[in-house]
């Protein structure tokens, strides 16, 4: 059903659903995706502001920002990492699983070859971490941009991902209190809105989207989403493995509130922390209730009515 | 400062979690006092639309909806002031509605595009289409009405708007709820009721206003009926939005949906009471009514954007739906 989305919106014999797996837990905050991004769709200026939210001015996605690096500086007393009871650097632990006690170098040095590069690596001194994630329109199942936009200037391409026709769009907002990411956004000077499409002129001619080609350290990975699921689920056993127990995927089940993304993510902690909510839900799995209620009360001015006039005594 | 959990006071927390017995009839036993955001920044975007455009446009379109309504119940009576009131306002409401909208627009010379498609998932269509129904009718009605010319075209337009009126009053609800917006979305259920019967307070509020007191009794019983209902609708939805209810309560929503409150009460009160005797009365009735619709609608858009720039109403409630999912047992430990 994920993997039919531009079937079942009538197109003959499409390719493969496409989409993004961010893996953030090797995110290095270089940023390349960001430039590649602007770069090549021309993307205008998102402002040149000092936040001092660690090392990120972006901020968040919007009309001009359609890749976000996230930056988020926690201590690395607060992850709540199993004890992998095995011999460490330091003063002797408890062995329990409530203890907070960090990786040793040793193990992340050894045991789990490249897969923290996110994280400071001093040895024996491990008491920061730096969270990094690159967030990117989520290019949903059931996209609720798509469904509330009244043009149709939303679509969904023949790869599954939901582009805007900018010669469409009259700039009406709807799909800016829809989206539950908080992704599109209106340009103000322009009128109309903006976000990621996933670079559909390169996917068209079977080239992959810039901020995956720049990106030095694949922590963006873009294919086809049933592979990038598979491989996604391979990484997130192997981080378990390793310890890593925050490790957890986000936006790839199909049974989500959004019926799964084609851009989803691996986290290293809850998916709030980035500044993604916990459980969207798209907003039209309620529509056809708020129809029938809005039919009722409908109904009721009429019944109303019928009674102030030929109810009275009068 | 860059990892702090933003914490609820214990007030809110409670607030929350009395929003949670009344829902689940069952005991939370991890109460949602904290929760974690990226730099306190929000998680939706706030919507685009302007306050005077479109809480404009929903106060205008339901007093045009009902006063449809209330048009052709007059007609059928005839009460003939009555009648061309609120043949006049429903034309005269609808038409500063359409400026409104198409005012709102980023791009206003597209407006046209909105009738390129018809697409049931999307409100703001239907909407379009109901309303190009609705506005010519209406514009039937009243022109007939006030030349006295082709009264059986006028007749037909009149029944029309008055079967389209309800529908433009309504849908509303369904457009603002039809969003990620949680004081929006979270009252889905109630919201047309709400709007509705505020709709029918302000169109009986304007037949007050403008008829004179012997035709305004049906008026002063719709007041009463559409008032209750926008009240008891509003408590209902407080009640069960849980934290959200916040939003309705606090700042510049709160201070509209308390004024709303009072003005739409003594409206349909002093209507109900004095209306009859007095046209002043009546006239001040009818005023008080329709700023306690405009009052509603400028509150409940208010709300959204307030519900919209703190996560708090964002990430809180989808944390409760997924505690509530893992039966109380929350999967993730809370980080400190």
């Amino acid at each position: 059903m994920t993997s039919d989305v531009a079937a079942a919106v009538g197109y003959q014999d499409p390719p493969p659903r496409k989409g993004f797996f961010t893996d953030t837990s090797v995110c290095i905050g270089c940023k390349a995706c960001e430039v590649a991004c602007k770069e090549w769709n021309a993307v205008p200026e998102d402002g040149l502001n000092f936040t001092g939210m660690s090392y990120d001015n972006t901020q968040s996605l919007g009309a001009d920002t359609w890749r976000h690096v996230a930056f988020i500086e926690k201590p690395a007393a607060s992850r709540s990492s199993v004890s992998l009871g095995m011999p460490t650097i330091g003063p002797p632990t408890g062995g329990t699983p409530t203890d907070r006690t960090p990786i040793s170098s040793d193990v992340q040095n050894q045991a789990v070859p490249d897969v923290v590069a996110g994280q400071t690596q001093n040895a024996g001194t491990p008491d920061f971490q730096w969270l990094m994630a690159s967030d990117v329109c989520k290019h949903c199942t059931h996209a609720a941009c798509l469904d509330v936009c009244p043009t149709g200037a939303l679509f969904r391409t023949e790869f599954g991902t939901v582009v805007v026709q900018q010669d469409v769009c009259n700039g009406c907002g709807y799909c800016v209190s829809a989206c539950p990411y908080g992704v599109i956004d209106q340009r103000k000077d322009d009128g109309r809105v903006f976000k990621c499409t996933m670079c559909y002129d390169r996917l068209s001619v079977g080239e992959q989207p810039a901020c995956a080609k720049a990106c030095p350290t694949e922590s963006i990975q873009y294919g086809d989403l049933d592979e990038l699921r598979e491989r996604a689920q391979q990484r997130v056993d192997t981080l378990h493995a390793a310890g890593m127990a925050d490790a957890r995927l986000y936006g790839e089940s199909p049974d989500d509130g959004v019926g799964g993304n084609g851009a989803f993510f691996l986290l290293l902690d809850q998916p709030e922390v980035y500044g993604l909510p916990p459980a969207p839900v798209v907003t039209t799995a309620d529509l056809a209730s708020m129809w029938k209620h809005a039919a009722v009360a409908a109904a009721g001015l009429v019944v109303a009515a019928g009674v102030a006039f030929f109810g009275g005594r009068e | 400062m860059s990892y702090q959990p933003t914490t609820d006071s214990p007030q809110q927390a409670r607030k929350s979690l009395q929003g949670w017995r009344k829902r689940r009839g069952e005991r939370l036993m991890v109460p949602p006092a904290e929760f974690t955001s990226y730099y306190g920044r929000a998680v939706l975007k706030e919507p685009t639309w302007e306050a005077t455009d479109i809480a404009g446009y929903l106060f205008l379109g339901g007093l045009a909806g009902a006063s449809s309504v209330l048009a052709a119940g007059a007609q059928a009576s005839k009460r003939t002031e009555l009648e061309r009131a609120s043949k006049v306002t429903a034309i005269g409401a609808i038409s500063l509605s359409m400026v409104a909208l198409v005012h709102d627009l980023g791009r206003p010379e597209r407006f046209i595009n909105m009738l390129r498609v018809f697409k049931p998932t999307s409100p703001m269509s239907v909407g379009s289409w109901v309303l190009s129904g609705y506005a010519p009718l209406a514009g039937l009605a009243a022109a007939s009405r006030i030349t006295g010319r082709a009264p059986r075209l006028g007749a037909a337009a009149t029944a029309g708007a008055a079967l389209l009126g309800p529908a433009v009053a309504s849908y509303t609800a369904v457009l603002v709820a039809d969003t990620a917006v949680p004081a929006w979305h979270e009252g889905f259920r109630e919201l047309p009721f709400v709007f509705v019967g505020s709709g029918a307070a302000a169109a009986a509020g304007l037949g007050l206003l403008a008829a004179p007191v012997a035709e305004t009794g049906p008026a002063r019983r719709l007041a009463v009926l559409g008032a209750a209902a926008e009240l008891a609708a509003t408590a209902r939805m407080e009640q069960r939005v849980g934290l959200i209810a916040e939003t309705y309560h606090q700042g510049r929503a709160g201070t509209l949906l308390r004024a709303a409150k009072l003005l739409t009460t003594a409206g349909a009160v002093g209507g109900a009471m004095l209306g009859r005797r007095s046209r002043v009365a009546a006239a001040a009735s009818g005023a008080a009514l329709l700023a306690g619709s405009a009052c509603t609608r400028f509150g409940i858009f208010e709300a959204g954007r307030a519900s919209v720039k703190d996560p708090k109403y964002t990430v809180v409630p989808q944390r409760e739906r997924i505690s509530a999912a893992d039966g109380f047992a929350d999967a993730e430990p809370a980080d400190t």
